[in-house]
């Protein structure tokens, strides 16, 4: 090999080493700022009537915000187990077209697979696709999934233990608001994702399908029929898009 | 085992089946727009109900209280781009104002 191929390389290698510091310093970044919501979700648990262990288990075996969120919320409302689980794994459906788009990229196989699948989350996903896959055949994109989804699921954690064990200090959660807490965790969970006009028709419809079968209903059912909804929007999407090519 | 402890086990099995079935089913089982479409539309629904019940619902009653306040916080902060901790933080500081001064039960 010519000594200007191997300045090359070792070129390639000092952008290499560089790129990898900095999508290891993002992952860093992003673990602290999902810790902060692992916070208010420890928080929000105990305070909702699970316990410390049980907080901790949904935070590293279930390991997606929302349907954590949403199981405590629907628990802490008086909701049935059922539904309860049903709204949570709902909820968690969207992780399996995470998994549907790392796949190809990350081309794993066995225990591995299982930890990927674990670490399939917003966050990793978001990371994992922001990085090109063209010039390096996808190593940058691979080392942002591990680094962000190991680096989440760490802050996530200890993040949780903080918030359960701190709600756990304090008494009567009415004094402190910590009800209100609940719903403000919602609206920013799903506050991204209202990004345009069709986005919100979905969202208050559903806010509103709940509310109307409140009365009539064990608490947890309307939310769970608000997905009906989805279904609707979903189905129309696609007629539209049909009609429209 | 009791019935949280049930919930608990039995979301944390379908939400990881979920998140297993994305790297292990073909691509063609999953990848068709009507299932995109209604996986993109889901979690808006639901976490939009969520907050609509959080907020006016106790048990099957609907009530206006405090929690509106720390809403009606919680949405200024979001248009000011606050973080997720300062959004929980602020709902819940209003609503605790709101009842200390007695403009809310």
């Amino acid at each position: 090999m010519s000594a200007v191929a191997g300045g090359v390389g070792s070129d390639g290698e000092t952008r290499w080493h560089e790129e990898r510091r900095g999508i290891v310093a993002n992952a860093v970044g992003v673990g602290l700022a999902t810790g902060a919501y692992g916070i208010s979700f420890g928080a929000i648990s105990v305070t909702g009537g699970l316990t410390v262990l049980q907080t901790q288990v949904l935070s590293a075996l279930m390991f997606t915000g929302g349907s954590q969120f949403a199981l405590v919320g629907v628990l802490a409302a008086g909701g049935g187990a059922l539904s309860a689980v049903a709204t949570s794994v709902l909820l968690g459906f969207r992780n399996a077209f995470y998994g549907l788009a790392m796949a190809p990229l990350l081309r794993v196989h066995g225990l591995r697979r299982a930890v990927a699948a674990q670490l399939t989350i917003d966050e990793s996903t978001a990371m994992a696709v922001a990085r090109s896959v063209e010039h390096d055949g996808g190593r940058a994109s691979r080392l942002a999934f591990w680094a962000t989804g190991l680096s989440v699921f760490l802050f996530w954690n200890l993040a949780t233990l903080a918030g359960s064990l701190g709600a756990s200090a304090l008494g009567d959660p009415k004094v402190y608001g910590l009800d209100a807490a609940i719903p403000a965790g919602f609206i920013a969970l799903v506050w991204p994702r209202l990004r345009d006009r069709r986005s919100w028709a979905v969202g208050l419809s559903a806010a509103a399908v709940a509310l109307v079968l409140t009365p009539f209903l064990r608490p947890g059912v309307p939310v769970l029929l608000s997905s009906v909804v989805a279904v609707v929007a979903g189905v129309l999407a696609v007629r539209n898009a049909r009609v429209g090519s | 085992m009791s019935a949280t402890w049930w919930a608990v086990l039995l979301a944390t099995a379908g939400c990881y089946a979920a998140k297993l079935g994305g790297h292990s089913v073909p691509q063609r089982v999953l990848d068709r727009p009507i299932v995109r479409a209604i996986s993109d539309a889901l979690p808006i629904a639901l976490l939009m109900a969520l907050v609509a019940v959080q907020t006016f619902a106790v048990g099957q009653t609907l009530v206006l209280d405090a929690r509106v306040a720390g809403l009606g916080a919680a949405i200024v902060a979001l248009l000011l781009r606050a973080p997720f901790l300062v959004v929980v933080v602020v709902a819940a500081a209003t609503a605790a104002v709101f009842r200390h001064l007695g403009w809310a039960v």
